[in-house]
């Protein structure tokens, strides 16, 4: 069903790159989406009017996405995985986002691209424990 | 220092990282697992998506820290931590077993939350409560650790 798509995914990159490289560039933060959206929902976190407007970029572009290239995103009817499946995910996705403090954005994009040694462990870490959980997940649970 | 030049670069930088991970085919969670586990029919794409972001922000990274400040704040407020604790090994732990499971991560769940995807709005949902749920663990007493991450350091803000 996924097809090997290296040019599209390249492309892709590159403007996740320029995303990050703008918020780098123009805010001198790091452009961690755990982290930026998680400011939203705790007490105290600063930047706000910062942090609105990236999570709204970002859920206006998949609004646009849905209209002019809906084939980016799963179709209506493909068979999705159950809902207590995709709440558990959500609720580790979440809680471990933000004791780790990043994710695949924060660690994985900026902190690879400065050298981080802990964004390099939290990327290992994570890499590794998603690959066990989709493999055992697509042998064991039919999950995918 | 303007406020409207930040929020619309801001909004600009979202909007483009959306676009980025729609094309990379990031907001398709089979395509996702189908990278992750790579004993399966592999599809190795997704390493090109991070090849190709880091190329374009590892680049721009060195060429930028060389220049002083950024355009609308006063100062780089980058992560200065380099110790690998518990939090950051068992959380990173955590967050991955969650993407293996769902295929989002946190970009692509609010891109497909926008593009009003049913599972990607429960996702995004479980997520929200997953964060504040650590929120509230974390402001149990501990140490409070100084130049931390950008994240924590506005942790740590709050419980002084």
């Amino acid at each position: 069903m996924n097809h090997f798509t290296p040019v599209a995914s390249l492309l892709g990159g590159l403007l996740i790159g320029l995303a990050a490289t703008i918020v780098l560039a123009v805010h001198g933060k790091v452009a961690g989406i755990s982290g930026i959206f998680g400011g939203l929902l705790q007490r105290g976190a600063g930047d706000r009017p910062f942090r609105f407007a990236f999570v709204g970029g970002l859920v206006v572009g998949g609004a646009i996405l849905g209209i002019v290239a809906p084939s980016l995103l799963p179709s209506a009817s493909a068979s999705s995985p159950p809902i207590w499946l995709v709440v558990g995910a959500g609720l580790l996705v979440g809680f471990g986002t933000r004791m780790g403090g990043g994710c695949t954005s924060g660690h994985g994009v900026c902190g690879l691209s400065r050298f981080s040694r802990r964004s390099l462990v939290a990327t290992v870490t994570f890499m590794l424990t998603g690959g066990i959980t989709a493999f055992l997940a697509h042998r064991f649970g039919g999950a995918s | 220092m303007s406020r409207g030049r930040e929020v619309s670069f801001a909004a600009l930088a979202g909007l483009v990282f959306a676009l980025g991970l729609g094309l990379a085919g990031m907001t398709q969670p089979s395509k996702v697992v189908g990278f992750l586990d790579v004993t399966g029919d592999w599809d190795p794409s997704l390493a090109f998506v991070m090849g190709g972001a880091i190329a374009v922000h590892l680049t721009a990274y060195r060429f930028l820290r060389s220049r002083g400040r950024p355009l609308v704040a006063s100062r780089f407020q980058l992560p200065t931590r380099s110790d690998i604790d518990l939090s950051l090994v068992l959380g990173a732990a955590i967050f991955g077993v969650g993407w293996g499971l769902g295929g989002y991560c946190p970009g692509p769940a609010l891109v497909s939350a926008g593009a009003l995807q049913k599972p990607a709005l429960i996702f995004l949902a479980a997520m929200a409560a997953g964060m504040v749920v650590q929120h509230l663990l974390a402001r149990t007493p501990q140490p409070a650790k100084n130049g931390d991450t950008l994240e924590s350091r506005t942790a740590a803000e709050t419980k002084a």
